[in-house]
């Protein structure tokens, strides 16, 4: 799924979250290639990657913004949209699909009314297709806030979500 | 080890530990009696094997006994078992016991533990019990440490002959004397192009840098979906693949090494950061390794999800830190890589063979395969199959034996229908292609591709054409959009086959695909787009009359294959 730069929600950046990202930066800035691992330890802390932070980190890192925003989109790891409390990854490998992972994603965007790429509008679950985890003799998998689920279909896999409290 | 900086130096260093290490493990009647070993991979951890080691912790320390060691190590390769441990004995071969869970944990202990017996009420995996057989035909060289060694420690690498490949080379060989090894052995390119790792080699120690800098590069982007041979070495052996990164880089001239990780691996990453780690510390990657003058430093690169960086010349844009789009060919990496510089690129698997190799010699390497494909390869057997793992067999055993000698056959009794091979890249085997051997060329003459070495076995169940459109979508999504035919050409395809499983099929459909196909693989740029219509042009060949059926009667798959749930 495709999102334009509109589409995104406003974001400000808090104090300690752009020291943070200060900080990342002085880490990494001497590295050749240093914009992917910033953006990933970034990701990793705020859990997207605002366009207020592509903005920090191209200015210190001498690189057009339009470039840190094509890496940003380029890759399915990072992502603009703030996630979830609860995120569901659901594997897509070829193992996984032909045990029935189609049927259990299905099943999530029906329940949860939201297309994978999308977090529910009270940020409580976000969707997510995966590619191949590599868990294959386990198929088909889900993956709720890094833990695995194995052996999923439909009928178990809300269970699974409901056993979160939100 | 003392506490001041311990390095190794030499080759009779290395043999020190090995020594002390094994004189460790030794089994016997008045020392250690058992060693129960708990497989922790990521699939053995998803399916619980953390939760088993805490048991198996608890039941020893309840024993007050001081004759079992207990470790853990990374994956065995029998993913349908997990979790599973495996339990030495002084007096009898090791044996497995799987599927795990607390009663089975504790029944382990009664018997097996505290009366010294074979607790066959869990029919575990003796020599004789009939799931032996998932082993029996099996050739383990590269995964010859499965569930053997604990990857977070360097010394049971070195146990089993670890880094003496590394001390051979350096201490005894030239360079051209490894490449003539690697070249004789006749060992190819385990990422699935299979071009000979040797004349690579050749190209790129031979090959010009302007600023003296040549990079040894790790492609460990495993991402055909399906494939899991690569975050199974990584996670479970990673010193092979360091040692063999070595060993290239000291052939080639190169000082600076980087392993490319795909994101979806955490642990395989933290793994081989680890693995670095105690190298490092131990002097084996650093200044003057083993007291020479070759020198080698190398660093973890963690990819950010996209599948085409798994094409050499995109994973060089990826490490310099610009999307992963790839570049044209020539010049090739060997000449122009990574920053303009001379880069050597080899896969996991590949990579892992090669220590191997340098200590055994050419002709044990080449000593089992056919005549263009030499040596073991490695595969993840997955899909609608009982026997789901990780094998490695003899390039030249027939497909049909890997599925139904080592695999077990179909589950749940349902009919074989086809594998495929080689993920979005290759193609789907019929039933009657079944014999044909595993080997680079003959796979490639029936429609498939080597491949990284992903197979997925796949039942009567399965919509051929809605495979077909679920591998288009998948390249549709992963195309990194610079050339017209990839973009365009794919996205014209998916769309077909989504009308065709949709019940809205035309009657030129087939032809059109048909004509698609053949214009994009002749036209893009890269091996993804050139490949991107396989599994398309195999399905039209061998089951053409599901498409027939579909635009025929205009059913989509859910009308047309109401009886079957799964897809």
């Amino acid at each position: 799924m495709s999102v334009g730069i509109s589409d995104l929600p406003e974001y400000k950046l808090r104090a300690e979250e752009i020291k943070k990202i200060d900080g990342i930066i002085q880490k990494y800035k001497r590295q050749r290639g240093a914009l992917i691992p910033v953006l990933q330890k970034i990701q990793e802390y705020i859990g997207f990657i605002p366009v207020e932070a592509q903005k920090i980190v191209a200015k210190a890192l001498q690189i057009p913004e339009k470039d840190v925003y094509g890496v940003v989109t380029f890759y399915s790891f990072f992502s603009m949209i703030p996630g979830g409390r609860i995120n569901i990854r659901v594997c897509m490998g070829t193992a996984c699909f032909v045990r029935g992972g189609k049927n259990i994603l299905e099943k999530l965007v029906k329940e949860l009314g939201i297309e994978p790429g999308q977090t529910t509008p009270d940020r409580n679950f976000s969707l997510q297709v995966n590619r191949c985890l590599g868990a294959c003799g386990l198929a088909p998998v889900i993956v709720v806030n890094d833990k695995f689920y194995q052996k999923v279909n439909p009928e178990k896999v809300m269970d699974i979500i409901n056993s979160y409290k939100i | 080890m003392d506490k001041k900086p311990f390095k190794i130096k030499t080759r009779d260093d290395l043999l020190n530990i090995k020594e002390e290490t094994r004189r460790k493990r030794v089994l016997d009647s008045k020392g250690t009696r058992y060693r129960i070993t708990v497989h922790l991979g990521t699939c053995g951890i998803a399916a619980g094997a953390d939760k088993i080691r805490e048991l198996v912790r608890k039941e020893i320390s309840s024993r007050a006994r001081r004759d079992i060691d207990f470790t853990t190590s990374g994956c065995i390769g029998f993913c349908a078992l997990e979790p599973m441990l495996t339990v030495e004995s002084y007096n009898m071969p090791p044996v497995i016991y799987y599927n795990l869970d607390r009663d089975k944990v504790k029944e382990f202990f009664k018997t097996h533990i505290d009366n010294g017996e074979i607790a066959t009420k869990l029919d575990p995996i003796t020599p004789d019990s009939g799931l032996s057989n998932y082993f029996k035909y099996q050739e383990s060289r590269v995964l010859r440490n499965r569930g053997k060694i604990d990857p977070l420690k360097i010394e049971d690498y070195i146990a089993n002959d670890g880094y003496l490949a590394l001390a051979k080379t350096i201490e005894g060989s030239n360079p051209e004397e490894v490449i003539k090894t690697v070249s004789e052995s006749g060992l190819r390119g385990r990422g699935g192009a299979g071009f000979p790792t040797g004349r690579k080699w050749e190209f790129c120690r031979n090959a010009l840098s302007k600023n003296g800098i040549k990079y040894v590069i790790c492609n460990g982007d495993e991402g055909d979906p399906g494939a899991f041979m690569d975050r199974n070495l990584l996670e479970s052996d990673p010193h092979s693949v360091l040692e063999g990164m070595l060993i290239a880089a000291y052939s080639i001239g190169s000082n600076k090494g980087y392993l490319y990780i795909r994101a979806e691996y955490p642990l395989a990453v933290k793994t081989i950061e680890h693995a670095i780690r105690q190298a490092k510390n131990l002097g084996l990657i650093g200044k003057n390794i083993l007291s020479s003058n070759f020198s080698f430093d190398m660093e973890v690169y963690q990819g950010a999800g996209a599948f085409v960086c798994g094409e050499e010349t995109a994973l060089l844009s990826s490490i310099e830190g610009k999307r992963g789009m790839p570049r044209p060919k020539p010049p090739f990496p060997a000449n122009e890589g990574l920053y303009g510089e001379p880069t050597l690129i080899n896969n996991v698997e590949t990579l892992s063979n090669i220590p191997r190799i340098i200590l055994n010699g050419a002709k044990w390497f080449n000593s089992i395969g056919t005549d263009t494909s030499k040596g073991t390869k490695i595969f993840a057997l997955t899909g609608a199959i009982k026997n789901i793992g990780l094998v490695e067999i003899p390039m030249g055993t027939s497909i049909r034996d890997i599925v139904f000698k080592i695999g077990g056959g179909i589950k749940e009794e349902k009919k074989f229908k086809a594998v495929q091979l080689g993920g979005p890249s290759g193609g789907c085997i019929p039933e009657k292609l079944l014999d044909t051997p595993i080997d680079y060329e003959r796979i490639k003459e029936i429609g498939g591709i080597m491949g990284s070495g992903g197979m997925i076995v796949l039942d009567e169940d399965t919509c051929m054409v809605e495979l077909s459109r679920y591998f288009m979508s998948f390249i549709q999504e992963e195309s990194c959009g610079q050339c017209v035919p990839c973009r365009i050409g794919t996205k014209r395809m998916l769309e077909i086959l989504e009308r065709v499983t949709g019940g809205k099929g035309k009657e030129d459909d087939i032809e059109k695909l048909e004509k698609l196909s053949s214009v994009i693989k002749e036209t893009s740029l890269c091996g993804l787009g050139k490949t991107a219509p396989n599994p398309i042009i195999s399905s039209l060949k061998y089951f053409r009359e599901e498409f027939e059926e579909h635009i025929r009667t205009q059913k989509s798959c859910k009308r047309l294959h109401a009886k079957v749930k799964k897809i």
